[in-house]
């Protein structure tokens, strides 16, 4: 089974008016179990709307959507899925621990329940000492932490991610990038991660997916080979440079 | 990630912020006294600048009494103060309440039916142009005499506007961000509503609900000056003045200032407690 199976995409938006905007166009795309994948491409090339796709937040003018072999509304409704956004969205009038125990309280797990599942999440993401705080009392990096504890609280098969470390500084997104794969290679998660970084993509992924633009497409694969665990080491590495400037040459020929 | 970092990292931020914390709050009881100290002398000089204008003869004393007539009165009514000081105060709270829950309710019907929402704003609108002070005389003609029942609905109907008009804007202002989360939590409508919409107007609310205390003082006071039952600031106010007792009827219209005043600091009270992710 596969955890996400796109065929023959298209989506367009105002149909039938002046403005109408072909935002994908025949997009296909498979996501292995496990699997770290990530969305690279020019502003306006559909990356963003391919993840909403996935995650039922549109429906696709014409093609189909599954998500760990359900239809993408039936993934969305049995929370297959959790998701995280550039911004954190976190709620502030709920502590950091009931940001994360939301999605739990919506499934209706008992407090029980929540209490030793947030206690887990908030430790995977090093946020034990803070459950208690507001929002507004957290930095940036550590708001997108309890994002991503969030969107992880429910045990979901696929993580779906928007530039999640986009409004970040280098050195919080960098920490915070082995803190993901770290966070993904322990939970078995398949994630589809939307950024604009080159080096993010390549860091963090099995495989770089470039699109482009007017109408937004798929016009290249890139298969990351590089040793696991990624750490220091590996961004520093040949082969990893190696990769860079296959994606970049990729997003060269395809703008 | 290291678990010493993580640690190391936020016994940093622990010490920090305590430290931070002693230091702040020096700076703000500065602050405070800052902010203070200068209203405080205006004051106190303004009201010796009054006193001092009457007692030298520049205005009748029945035309503005002086502070201390006015203070004198005031101490020596202090029992009938209170009491009508209650009558209003009650008045005002009932009406401050059913306006506020009116307001509420139908803002939260309206923001879940944009139609709904396009037709109370000039609705509401409407009710806040009418004078309602005028519809106090026809209020209290269409109840008995002993009715409390007319300066109640003054009240509330004066507090429904501001709180309405907030409230919904509140409700209708939805981070994006929020909306998204709430559908890939497959959340319905009304569990969206009670976990992220009401929520997040509250800050709306209290801004309506500031506004909207101390105008049901103000409602609850001046509907008396047209009938009904007499037992409240605005009848000893108009009392006092038609026996042209009037550092008396100044006496009262402190006490209204002051009710006026604990309404609103009382508001100010509930949006810190009902919000402490704010302070």
């Amino acid at each position: 089974m596969t955890a996400v199976s796109v065929q023959a995409v298209s989506q367009i938006f105002n149909q039938g008016h002046t403005d109408e905007v072909t935002a994908l166009s025949d997009v296909d795309l498979t996501v292995a179990p496990g699997e770290f994948v990530s969305l690279i491409g020019p502003s306006g090339c559909g990356k963003s709307t391919l993840l909403r796709l996935i995650a039922d937040l549109i429906t696709p003018t014409s093609g189909t959507v599954e998500v760990n072999g359900k239809p993408a509304e039936k993934a969305r409704l049995d929370q297959e899925y959790g998701i995280a956004f550039q911004q954190a969205g976190l709620f502030e009038w709920r502590t950091v621990q009931r940001n994360v125990e939301l999605p739990l309280e919506l499934r209706g797990q008992s407090r029980a329940e929540r209490r030793s599942r947030t206690a887990e999440m908030l430790e995977l993401v090093g946020l034990t000492d803070f459950a208690r705080h507001y929002p507004a009392q957290l930095s940036g990096g550590m708001q997108q932490r309890v994002a991503i504890a969030r969107a992880l609280a429910v045990h979901p098969p696929l993580l779906l991610m928007d530039e999640p470390f986009g409004a970040l500084d280098e050195m919080t997104r960098e920490r915070l990038q082995t803190e993901l794969l770290a966070i993904c290679a322990k939970t078995g998660t398949s994630t589809i991660f939307v950024t604009h970084s080159i080096s993010e993509a390549v860091f963090l992924s099995n495989r770089v997916v470039v699109m482009s633009p007017r109408p937004g497409r798929i016009t290249a694969t890139a298969d990351i080979d590089l040793p696991s665990p990624r750490d220091e080491a590996v961004r520093q590495s040949p082969a990893f440079f190696d990769a860079v400037t296959t994606v970049r040459k990729a997003l060269r020929a395809a703008a | 990630m290291s678990r010493s970092t993580t640690t190391s990292m936020s016994r940093s931020t622990t010490t920090g912020m305590s430290r931070s914390t002693t230091t702040s709050m020096s700076r703000r009881t500065a602050t405070g006294i800052r902010r203070v100290l200068p209203p405080l002398v205006l004051g106190i000089a303004a009201l010796a600048a009054w006193e001092l204008t009457v007692s030298l003869g520049r205005i009748a004393p029945f035309v503005l009494p002086a502070p201390s007539a006015i203070w004198h009165e005031l101490i020596a009514q202090r029992g009938n103060i209170w009491d009508a000081a209650l009558a209003s105060g009650l008045n005002a709270l009932i009406g401050l309440l059913w306006g506020t829950a009116a307001a509420v309710l139908l803002a939260m019907v309206a923001s879940r039916f944009r139609f709904l929402a396009d037709l109370s704003l000039p609705l509401a609108a409407v009710l806040n142009a009418l004078p309602i002070i005028a519809l106090a005389p026809i209020l209290n003609n269409m109840f008995e005499s002993t009715s409390s029942l007319p300066r109640r609905l003054v009240a509330g109907i004066i507090v429904f506007f501001p709180v309405f008009i907030n409230t919904l804007r509140g409700l209708r202002e939805v981070n994006p961000v929020h909306r998204e989360l709430m559908t890939s939590y497959a959340a319905g409508g009304w569990t969206f509503t009670r976990l992220v919409r009401l929520p997040g107007a509250l800050p709306f609310v209290f801004t309506g609900l500031r506004q909207a205390s101390s105008l049901a003082v103000i409602a609850a006071v001046v509907a008396e000056y047209f009938g009904g039952l007499q037992n409240g600031l605005g009848s000893r106010i108009t009392s006092a003045a038609a026996f042209t007792a009037y550092p008396r009827a100044w006496a009262f219209v402190a006490g209204a200032c002051l009710l006026g005043l604990v309404f609103y600091l009382a508001t100010l009270l509930l949006e810190r407690i009902a919000m402490p992710y704010r302070n």
